[in-house]
């Protein structure tokens, strides 16, 4: 039976029956492209056609077009994926982690995120991708047999470890999402009007035809992938960290890295969630389903994971002093307030200052300080990754060789790329699927509604009644 | 899926979960054998009051899992050890520790994977399945009890007062 405390606020406002749910998130699957969507898109995809050009040219004249030099041999590209990387764990982690809790919130929100994650591991990808110069040779990071006698990956390299653990958490993310959306796209095939959008709905929904037994299956495979995924969303970035972590570069080598990146990634992974839902909530006009609940819950995780990261930072200060090693102690003076001063202090505004703003209701019940504070979260995550990896390579072992690091166009042209990759795949998600997911909503709906429907239960708001009945067109 | 060429079903359309959770347990006191319950969204205990046996798809996912493993410790122990043995810094080529990521995420993959394709061929799930809809609406907002004539004793007219009284909106026959 459906109970919940009357201490808790709803979930979805507006006394909304399960037709409404089917209704209010089919509408923009089933309807016209609105003028807002298609000029989005029509930017996206303007992006995404320079941002291919420029990939491509980097590819035909060799990474020699970046701004790279003999000391600084990483900058933007790394810089990139690992932001790319950390954006894409928000998804999982409220699929599989808020599930584990029991997470109500997490329903009307799983979705996107979800997609959003399977987009940002495809930009990350596609940084891997350029960083390799001839991206044609990819397959030699695998484990394949080949016509070089016994010439196989080297399993100690933690590069390796990347390549498994990207792909298998995109595979698994990717197998998350699709099993989540079936019976949403049933609903969808069900409620079809012309043959074509029949069939293709039919063909992705799998013949699904929500009877009990498969539904307890399906919440059992649920339960499992959201068990198998929680460990995966951590070793994932925490994999990432150790491409830094096993160097002996000073301000790389430190233990910390795991734990920190990993709270670095749901830090701007739950920015970029609140970005792409408050827009999402607007154009959409999913207010109902996206409420200040949600977006409250979401800035109370990004506070904690932004106190992590703060404390984090001081952490690594600490030790690069306590450890006594001269070089890790110039590493950290070096970021602070050496040439790179400004990312330095970008970042430790951005990260550590900016979301304690969030300890004020008012603040974290607003949308406008919502958006313009995860877009400054994700500026100062991609800052993050910049200061460790450019200001600890830029000043090495031999000051002979210390040099510095400005990108030229294809740095920069590369990292819009994967904006309009980004976006074009969100915008396209948007569009042909339902970005809220239907059946969970209706599953936590009487719980968690603002009030039983009057016009269809026949009751005053906050009176409960025995078997309400959530149907619009019941007697 | 069973075959049901040519069978004759009662269904029983019901507007609300609860209602249709507690018909289930009513109309198996009756002595009516329910077919199946259609639902747009999964209602704990359905499966448990219609008498499904309980799910053995995670002993499955384990071996699924543990075949991910150990295909893993096969690869790494024999591109590392056997094909191409490297001692770094004098040490055992197979440096146990370094290989834990990668049979992580086999283990992982291998489970995942695995269990979903259990769960799509042990429900019938596929691009090319036709589905059994008794009512279009059950994908939407309606609970649809599913009951088969020919495997009951009881009348149509009977199972229908049967329906009716558990709380069904409508009742209907459907013929496949």
């Amino acid at each position: 039976m459906h109970v919940t405390s009357p201490v808790r606020t709803p979930l979805v406002t507006g006394g909304k029956t399960y037709a409404d749910v089917t209704e209010d998130i089919c509408r923009q699957v089933e309807g016209k492209p609105t003028r807002e969507w298609l000029i989005a898109f029509g930017i996206s995809v303007v992006v995404l056609i320079y941002g291919t050009a420029c990939v491509f040219w980097t590819w035909w004249e060799g990474l020699g077009v970046w701004g790279l030099n003999k000391t600084v041999g990483w900058a933007w590209d790394i810089t990139n994926f690992v932001w790319w990387v950390g954006i894409g764990h928000a998804g999982t982690l409220i699929s599989a982690i808020l599930l584990l809790f029991r997470m109500k919130y997490r329903t009307s929100i799983n979705r996107a995120a979800e997609a959003m994650t399977i987009f940002a591991v495809i930009c990350a990808a596609s940084f891997i991708l350029m960083h390799m110069g001839r991206p044609w040779l990819a397959l030699w990071a695998l484990p394949l047999p080949n016509t070089f006698g016994s010439l196989w990956v080297n399993f100690n390299s933690p590069l390796v470890w990347d390549v498994f653990a990207i792909s298998t958490y995109f595979t698994v993310s990717l197998v998350f999402w699709y099993i989540g959306l079936v019976p949403d796209l049933a609903t969808i095939r069900d409620r079809a009007t012309s043959k074509v959008s029949r069939y293709i709905y039919g063909v992705f929904s799998l013949g699904w035809n929500g009877g009990a037994k498969t539904w307890a299956r399906y919440e059992y495979i649920s339960l499992i992938l959201a068990g198998i995924s929680t460990p995966l969303v951590l070793s994932v970035h925490t994999i990432v960290s150790m491409d830094f972590a096993t160097s002996v570069i000073p301000g790389w080598h430190t233990t910390i890295f795991p734990p920190y990146f990993v709270a670095g990634a749901i830090f701007s992974g739950f920015a970029m969630v609140q970005n792409l839902m408050l827009i999402t909530r607007v154009v959409f006009k999913l207010e109902d389903y996206i409420t200040f609940e949600h977006i409250e819950s979401m800035n109370k995780i990004i506070t904690l994971t932004g106190s992590i990261v703060g404390i984090a930072y001081l952490t690594e200060f600490f030790i690069a002093w306590y450890s006594g090693v001269e070089y890790e102690r110039y590493a950290f003076i070096n970021r602070a307030f050496g040439p790179y001063w400004w990312a330095y202090w970008a970042m430790m505004t951005c990260n550590v200052i900016s979301p304690q703003l969030f300890w004020s209701r008012r603040i974290r019940r607003s949308i406008t300080w919502t958006f313009v504070l995860s877009v400054i979260v994700n500026i100062g995550m991609w800052f993050e990754r910049f200061v460790i990896i450019v200001t600890s390579l830029h000043r090495d072992y031999l000051p002979s060789s210390w040099a510095m690091f400005s990108p030229t166009i294809f740095d920069i042209s590369d990292y819009i790329f994967s904006f309009g990759l980004f976006f074009t795949l969100f915008l396209l998600f948007a569009k042909f699927l339902p970005v809220i997911n239907m059946f969970e909503v209706k599953a936590v709906i009487k719980s968690s509604s603002e009030k039983l429907p009057k016009s269809v239960s026949g009751v005053a708001k906050g009176e409960r009644v025995a078997n309400p009945t959530f149907n619009k067109n019941a007697e | 899926m069973a075959d049901l060429h040519n069978s004759k079903f009662l269904v029983g359309v019901y507007d609300d979960d609860d209602v249709v959770l507690k018909a289930v347990t009513e109309v198996k006191k009756a002595g009516v054998r329910i077919h199946e319950v259609y639902s747009p969204f999964p209602i704990h205990g359905l499966d448990v009051a219609i008498g499904h046996p309980r799910t053995r798809i995670g002993i499955a996912a384990f071996l699924f899992g543990l075949t991910g493993f150990l295909c893993m410790v096969a690869l790494t122990l024999y591109t590392m050890k056997f094909d191409w043995p490297m001692i770094i810094g004098g040490k055992d080529p197979y440096a146990l520790p370094a290989y834990i990521p990668v049979m992580f995420e086999f283990t992982v993959l291998f489970t995942a994977l695995g269990m979903v394709g259990t769960f799509l061929v042990s429900n019938g799930l596929g691009p090319t399945v036709k589905p059994l809809m008794f009512d279009l609406r059950s994908t939407d907002n309606k609970f649809v009890l599913a009951i088969d004539l020919e495997k009951n004793k009881m009348s149509e007219a009977e199972i229908t007062n049967v329906l009716r009284t558990s709380g069904a909106a409508e009742v209907n026959v459907k013929q496949f």
